[in-house]
Parts: C-alpha cells; structure tokens; sequence
C-alpha cells in the first residue's frame, strides 16, 4: 500500500517535510501541487518526520498539497529505444516519445570492485593532436576540460563525442543553456551520431535540484549499456553547476560548509560519479569527459581541486586551445607505446622546446635581446601554436606526427634537438 | 545468546540515530537488519538511549522502525598466519574473493572470512608446559612465504600465564588449538593460531618503545641522503594533484628496504590500485627473489566505496602493521591519502552536528592525526629483539595550500616532510619533492657536513636564478652564475631520478654514499672558468657524464669506466671544447 500524507509541515528552498511512517531513504515521493505533479526524494528521516527534495522546486508548494510515496527509489529504463532520445533530469521524456519503463534499473548503484577492474590499455582516437600526440585518451578513462566560462568546451565536447570511436554516446547537460543544447543536438545530428547518442538534459531554466540527478541517469544507463559489451563514451557539462546544486541542497539542510560553502562531503559526491569510469573484463567500458568551470580560472576553487584528486588527469582549455602545460593524461603512458615508436619522443620533445619558446617569449615580451636560437624558437613557437594547437587541426594521430616532425625540420637543425639519432635517421625530414 | 538490539530513529546519510535500551558502549559494532541484508555499522555517539552509529554501507532503503543487533565487540580485526599478499577493503573482507563470488560490483552487506580457514600450516611449538608467558610471547610459529609467522599469546591476555598443554608439531588450521594457558586463578583458555582486535586501540603487548635511529633505506637518493626516514619514524608527503605522491609511494613500496609493505589505499582512485594489484605479483623483489606481493598487504578503500570504511581502513592497516612488528619485523605503512581519512571524519562529525572547527574539520582532528602516528615506532619486544614500524602517509591539500589543517596537524606530529611541488611536477622531475622547502629530523647515513654544504648550494643557485630573471644572464656575475650551475648538477645528476629505469631507480646506501662524495666534490671545487659560455659548457658535460654513471650498475667494469671519465674530466677543468658545447 502506498502512504500518504496530506499535510506539509514545513518548506525551506526546495526541500519539504512531512510526517510519515514506514518510509525509506532516498525513496521517491510524488507531490500534487496546483503547478502539477513533481517527483521528490528521501534525503533524510528523523522519526516520524520525513524531508523531501523536491525535483520542480517547491515554488507553489503549498502545505495542503498532498505528497504520495511510491515505495521505490529513483529507477532509470535501460533499453535500444532509447537511442537518439532525450531525457530531463528526472529520467522523464522531454521530445514527447514514450517512457521507457523496460529493464528499471536502480541509479547510483554499487561501486566496482576495485580487484575486478584491469589496467586500461586501448587509446581513444579524437584526431584532435593536443589530446592524441601529447595526451592520449584513454577507453575507461575519468577526464575533466577545466575552463573559464566563454571558452568553446561545449564545442570541444561535441567534436570529440562526433570523433571518438565508442559505440554508444550518453550526453549529462547539468545546468545547459538552452542553446548549448540545441547545439549538442543538431551537430550530433548533422554528424550522423544521433542515432547511437542519449540525452538526459537538464538546461538552465529548470529547477535547479532535478540536475542533480543528471549524472547518476546517465551513468547507470551508461553502466547497463557498457555490461552489455558496449564502449559507452559519457560527455558530463557542466560539473560545476552539479556541485553548486549540493551546494544548495546543503545549506538549505543547515549542514556545517566546509569550504566556500560546499558540503564537507563534496569530494565523495564527485567521486562516486566519476569513479563509474571503468573497463569491464570481457565485456564494454565507460569513459567519462566532464566540463568542470573554474569560477574566475581559479583551480584552487574546491570544485576544480576536488574533481583534479578524483580524475585521471585533465583537459586544461584557456583561450581556445587545450594548454600543453597543465593538461595531463595519466593513463597516457598505457597506450603511447603501442602506437609509433616516434610517439613517446615527439610528445616529449616537442613540449620542451614549446616551454622553451615560452621562455624565450617571456624574454622577449621583457626586452631582452633575441638570439639566434630564441629566433629559431619563436619561429617554432608559432608554427606549433597554429598547426598542432589549435583546435581546428582535425588530423589522424600518424599524420600529427608527421607534421610534427615537418614542423621541427623546418625550424632547427637534428643536433638542436634531444631526438635519438635513430629516430633522427628515420623521421627527421630530408 | 540474545544480544542487545535497538531500532532506527533517524537516517541521514550514512548517519544513524537508534534507540537502544539496556547498555552499549562506544565503538560498538551493530548490525543493521534490512531486508536480507545487515548492514555494519559502529556507535560513534551516545546521547540518552540513542546511538550516533556510523554504517559501513550505503544507507538507501533504510527505514525508521529497522532494527538494529549490537556485537558487543568493537570494530576488529583478524590477526593470524595468511594476511600477507591479501588485499582487503577497509574492514578486512577479501576483495578478490567477494569479486569470485559477486562478480563486478561491491555486495551490500556480506562479510567474509579474512583469513583463508581450511589452510593447513606447519605450526612448530617453541614453549614448553610448565612455561611462563604474557601477551605477545611466542608460542610457536608458522612458515607464511619468507618469514617465521609468530604464533603469539593474544594481547588482550593480562597477567601471567602457565602453559598447560601445547600441540605436537604439525600441520594445523587456523581455528585449531595451538596451546592451553592457565591464569592465575586456574581458569584454562584455548589458544588458536588467530584472533581479534579492535582496530582503534594501540598494540602494546611488547616490553619498551624506543626512539628511532636507524635509518629506513628507500633508494630514493633525494629522501635517504637529504630527508631521511628512520625505521619506526613517521614521514608525510604533501602536494597537490598532479605532483606524484601516488607514484612515490608506489616506489617506496617496491624498494624501500623493510620486510613487510602495507599499503592503505585510502578514499584514492580504484585505478591506482589496480596497478599495484596487476603490477606486484609481477615484480621480484630484488632482496628475496620472491614476487613483491608476498611481502604486501594492500588495504583499499577507494574513493567510491563507503565513506566510513575509509575512515577505519587506516586503522584495519595500522593493527595488522603493529601485528607483524609484534614479530621482530621492520613494517612500513604507506597511507595515500590521510586526507581523504580526514574528510571522512569531517563528514561523519557534520552529520553529528559538532561545533566545526577550522574549514569544518572536527575539532579532534589534530589528536586523531598525533595518535595515528604515535602508533608509529622502533619496539623492544619481551624477549628482548626489536621491531618497527614506519608510516608514511600523503596528504593532499585543498588548492595545493600546505596552510590547510590536515598538512598542519601533520606536520606537528612527523619525523620528516617531503612537500611535493607541482613546478617540479610539471618540470617533469622526479621525484618532485621540493629540496628547499622539504625537512627531516632523522639522521642521514651521509656525513653531515656534506649535507650542510650541499644544501648551500641549493640554496644560493636559487637565489642567482630568482636575480637572473630580473638582471637577465648578461647581468650576472661570473662566480654567481657557476654557482647556479652547480646547484642545477646537483639536482640533475643526483636529487633528479629516472623512475623507469631499472638501475637508476633504485640507489643503495652504499652507491648513495660514494656517488655522493663525489657530487660534493665538484660542489667544493673551484674550477678556473673564462667565461659564463665555457662553465656553461663545462657543466652540461659533466652532468651528462654523470647521468651515464647513474645508469650503470654497481660495481661493473661499465661503472669504473665512467667513474675514470668523469675523473678525468675533472682533473682536465674547463677546456675550449666547453665553450664550444655551450653554443
């Protein structure tokens, strides 16, 4: 039999209290309010007394409105059908198709035994040469794009989602303007990848709470599909707008902040999500890219700091171009060695020049005098900038190397550089 | 036997209130019936005839009314033969078995026996009856891998016992009896090859605790020569994300020069792990020939499994440490990280609404670090041989700001600090532990006029490299520029390691001693330079000499023959050649 209550006792932000027996944690409860109906979880019990998180904001909630509890926590449908569609950010259909009610899954499932997980060794091809040359995604991977806001990481997220060789792509929009996501939309669609894409969006306009589902939706059903033998690519934008939501949760639950505002428990939220990311022996594998914003490019800000312990490296994207410095895949060393044996020395080498130039061009911005040499890097400096930097470059991992190589040759001399003379034998233009 | 059993009265998070009538007591273990499952838990509070329990597990689809069966017993550990090479979670069940049974994904509410039960071991008596014993005598032992397993009196035995009966040599399992001891007051207790201890309490079943002075040899050339750890010390490893904390401890594992490795693999990534997992059984280990896993322990509580596991985790890994030092064994204790453990209290004290303390820690937070380390130390055991144990733990500072109240409360406490630095990091220099903010308060094994005058150095190059980048190169003066360059061959050729390589990873004592003379004498010397090109010059060649000599092995005819290079080098000075290099 399902409970009832018929009286709301107290509403403070999105969250509502009622007296009920019997009632689960993190179970769901439907609240008729005169807006209409709207989904509420369990976020605490004390007695009798029950607090709910209402998923629509419980803006005209009134206390006579009468909350019914289903008896069951949040559940997500896990099915083929579900390609090329869109979801909210309560699991429910925003482009007016059916419910999918087949195979209901609980979300935020267990964790993955860390003595079953193995060591990740296939290279995830983006073509985009900052992230194949110089920090090769990895199939299984956990990995943020740090970025100031204004910086085309939605963009970034689009390309690599379009490029990368998965089967099935699932797309988390927390807080997503709602253009972002009519962008995500029709370039999926117009890349022919709508029809292996999900969508659980959550855009900017609705109520705040309902995007703290987001993640765990999309990952469960990403989870289902990745046991199912699946490469399962999960593109998350924006986690900063997921951490301010439990920020608000938070505090409206009179929990002691810990740092700026944001529950002590911040790092184990993150966590739990992010740790999803996992290669399953013998069947499918889930990688997660998630856009972290740097509120004012602070990466002490506790929502990028977390999130940098919890990753696998990350994406650091500043003015347009995912910086060589600061940008880092620890799971690059995996799969590096197997692709061409000039890989490992051209990311190395090419990067310490390129911290050479920026040496040089520190020195230069000084008014020092330029040498030979610091020609030589600026020259290289500017070729790197604009044939392996800049996003536009959409070239194959070998035909990266290549050019990498062009560009060293039209720039210095072999002895210049730290190449082994085997590899100079081989690949140094002729 | 009925137990105690209390019901629910409120849930928030991993947070319990229950209700209890008759006595509990603090540190409890409860077991939260739910469906099918029970859910373990402990009593961290008690208000009135409400219990603050702490659950081990997810707490979803808990309900006010659940009941709850308390142990009597604290959280504890199994200790007894067939810990070695295992990997638990943070309350000692079997990863690898659970994954056998359960396949991918944690169960809910299983416990399983840490310690294989049908195991036969070859159990030899070392007393006799009519003998004598306390807490922590050996009774015998057992062969487990490379080491003699002491079957000891458990210690939470007080007082003086007689030995009534002891087994004849043979092969017993670990739930058989071993022996008959005797009280003083006549009453007789079976004694088997296992038993529990509350995880949260010190082992002190040993005769005098000893101030550490040997020192604890890593290989690690930055840390033995600069920033020693001694054996039963403590060390920490602060830094931020991305500076390599994980990957020196994952070194110090493979080669720092104890008997047993326990690596408490605490609120981190399951990746990390995983390596370690894969990796160890792989590798020998250089002393014994025998793979690296035999000598470990890992205990993983990633940052996705419960939180309150994580909080005892440490404490799972410091009991089974102080158990095997009980041995006359040298242990060292790796935590990565104590911070996560520290965030782990953090929540668990805002869920029981405490005052906050500085960024919300809990107030103890500063006592609970002091006394996880104090379990730390160099032991003198009853019958007179010693045993140590040596933590290291890393502590991953919000934003990178050593100013925070984990890396603070830490630093009251340890015997050394290896501050990791992300520019070194970044600069790709391993290991990236800071030289010029980094201390010890352990002796080195190195002369320390050496270390003074090394440091010297270090400390005046950095001094001309900040200057140079105002005044530029043309402004600084000859000798403060050599000065500069020797400061960047000592880091270079000696701070500097090649992690990947099989030799230079690793550097005895004894090579860390001779290769170290030699770096200061180049330091000392006055070399009679023209010019900034020609020292230059003169310099790069020589650190390129003796990275060679780093990567030959000890004492082959490869190593002689670049040691007589760079001798020569030295005795030749700076030639025109340099300047030539140095264009």
């Amino acid at each position: 039999m399902r409970k009832v209550s018929t009286r709301i006792l107290n509403i403070s932000g999105n969250v509502v209290t009622v007296r009920a027996d019997g009632v689960a944690y993190e179970e769901l409860a439907e609240i008729s309010a005169s807006r209409g109906k709207s989904l509420a979880q369990v976020i605490r019990l004390n007695k009798d007394l029950v607090y709910l998180q209402v998923f629509s904001g419980a803006r005209g909630v009134s206390t006579g409105d009468e909350v019914r509890f289903l008896g069951e926590p949040m559940r997500v449908g896990f099915s083929d059908k579900m390609m090329g569609r869109i979801f909210s950010g309560s699991g429910e259909p925003r482009d007016g198709g059916p419910a999918i009610l087949e195979n209901l899954t609980e979300i935020a499932g267990p964790a993955v035994n860390p003595s079953k997980r193995i060591i990740p060794k296939n290279m995830v091809r983006t073509n985009i040469p900052m992230i194949d040359v110089f920090n090769s995604l990895v199939e299984s991977q956990k990995l943020p794009i740090f970025s100031v806001s204004g910086e085309p990481y939605d963009e970034l997220l689009a390309r690599i989602a379009l490029q990368a060789e998965v089967d099935i792509i699932v797309i988390g929009g927390i807080g997503l303007k709602y253009d972002k996501y009519l962008y995500f939309r029709n370039t999926l669609e117009a890349g022919g990848a709508l029809s292996r894409s999900i969508f659980f969006i959550h855009t900017a306009a609705d109520p705040i709470v309902e995007g703290l589902m987001v993640p765990d939706l999309a990952l469960a059903v990403a989870e289902k599909f990745a046991l199912s033998g699946k490469r399962v690519l999960v593109l998350l934008s924006d986690m900063t707008n997921y951490a301010d939501s439990l920020k608000e949760i938070a505090i409206t639950m009179e929990q002691v902040p810990s740092n700026r505002g944001y529950p002590g428990d911040l790092y184990s939220q993150l966590a739990s999500r992010y740790e999803k990311a996992v290669d399953f022996e013998g069947a499918g594998s889930i990688t997660v890219l998630a856009v972290t914003t740097m509120p004012g490019d602070d990466i002490t800000h506790p929502v990028p700091d977390n999130t940098g312990y919890i990753t696998e490296g990350q994406f650091y994207l500043r003015n347009g171009r995912i910086e060589p410095f600061g940008s880092l895949s620890r799971l690059k060393q995996q799969v590096n060695k197997d692709t061409r044996k000039d890989h490992r020395a051209i990311m190395d080498g090419m990067i310490q020049l390129y911290s050479q130039y920026k040496e040089t061009e520190e020195k230069r911005s000084m008014g020092f005098r330029m040498s030979d040499w610091d020609k030589k890097l600026l020259k290289y400096g500017g070729l790197f900038e604009s044939q392996m930097m800049d996003l536009k470059v959409n070239i194959p991992l070998e035909e990266a190397l290549d050019n990498g190589w062009k560009i060293l040759g039209e720039c210095f001399k072999p002895e210049e550089t730290n190449f082994r003379t085997e590899l100079i034998q081989e690949f140094w233009p002729k | 036997m009925s137990r105690l059993s209390g019901k629910i009265v409120s849930v928030n998070g991993n947070m319990l209130g229950v209700a209890f009538e008759g006595d509990t007591m603090q540190n409890e273990v409860g077991y939260v019936i739910s469906g099918d499952h029970r859910l373990k838990s402990e009593i961290i509070k008690i208000q009135g005839n409400v219990a603050f329990m702490q659950v081990f597990e997810y707490t979803k689809g808990l309900k006010v009314g659940d009941p709850v069966e308390f142990s009597g017993n604290m959280l504890s550990v199994e200790l007894g033969p067939g810990l070695l090479s295992q990997v638990y979670d943070g309350l000692q069940n079997p990863l690898p078995e659970l994954a056998e049974k359960f396949g991918f994904f944690l169960p809910v509410g299983v416990e399983f026996p840490p310690l294989p039960v049908n195991k036969e071991w070859e159990f030899t008596p070392q007393v006799k009856k009519g003998d004598r014993v306390k807490a922590g005598d050996r009774l015998g032992s057992v062969p487990e891998g490379i080491f003699e397993h002491r079957i000891m009196v458990p210690f939470y035995y007080s007082g003086e016992f007689t030995v009534e009966e002891v087994v004849v040599p043979g092969k017993y399992k670990i739930g058989n009896k071993v022996a008959v001891l005797r009280d003083e007051k006549g009453t007789l207790e079976n004694v088997t090859m296992s038993f529990k201890w509350p995880v949260k309490i010190p082992i002190e079943a040993y005769k005098e605790k000893l101030g550490p002075e040997e020192p604890l040899v890593t290989r690690i050339r930055l840390i033995d020569t600069m920033f020693p750890i001694a054996k039963g010390g403590t060390y920490c490893i602060p830094g931020p994300f991305g500076a390599g904390k994980t990957v020196l401890q994952q070194i110090t594992s493979r080669h720092a020069e104890v008997d047993i490795v326990i690596i408490a693999a605490c609120g981190e990534r399951a990746g990390e792990v995983v390596e370690t997992l894969k990796e160890f059984p792989k590798i020998k280990d250089p002393r014994t020939g025998r793979s690296l896993m035999e000598r470990t322990i890992i205990i993983c509580n990633t940052s996705s499994m419960p939180v309150a596991a994580r909080e005892s985790s440490v404490y799972t890994g410091a009991t089974i440490a102080e158990y095997y030092r009980q041995m006359g064994l040298n242990v060292l204790l790796l935590a990565d990280s104590t911070s996560r453990w520290a965030q782990a209290m953090r929540e668990i004290s805002g869920r029981l609404e405490e005052i906050p303390g500085e960024e919300a820690y809990p107030a103890y937070l500063e006592s609970r670090i002091a006394s996880f380390y104090e379990r730390a130390g160099l032991i003198r055991l009853n019958d007179g041989s010693k045993g140590s144990l040596t933590i290291g733990g890393t502590v991953s500072p919000a934003g990178g700001n050593f100013e925070e109240p984990v890396t603070q409360s830490t630093l009251k406490v340890v015997g050394a600090f290896h501050g990791l630095s992300r520019e070194r990091a970044e600069a790709r220099k391993f290991p990236s532990i800071s030289p010029l903010e980094s201390w010890s308060k352990y002796k080195s094994f190195i002369d320390e006029e050496d270390i003074v005058t090394a440091r010297a150095v270090l400390d005046k190059g950095e001094k001309v490299n900040q200057m140079m980048k105002v005044v530029g190169e043309e402004g600084t003066s000859v000798e403060d520029y050599v000065m500069y360059l020797k400061s960047n061959f000592l880091d270079s050729v000696y701070l500097q390691q090649n992690g990947f390589d099989d030799v230079d990873a690793a550097t005895t004592a004894e090579r860390q001693k001779y290769v170290f003379g030699k770096v200061v004498g180049v330091l000392k010397a006055d070399f009679p330079v023209k010019d900034k090109k020609q020292a230059r010059g003169f310099f790069y060649s020589l650190r390129h000499k003796f990275i060679d000599w780093n990567y030959k092995s000890w004492g082959t005819d490869d190593f002689r023959k670049q040691e007589a290079a760079i001798d020569e080098a030295l005795q030749r000075g700076p030639t025109a050649e340099d300047e030539r290099t140095a264009e």
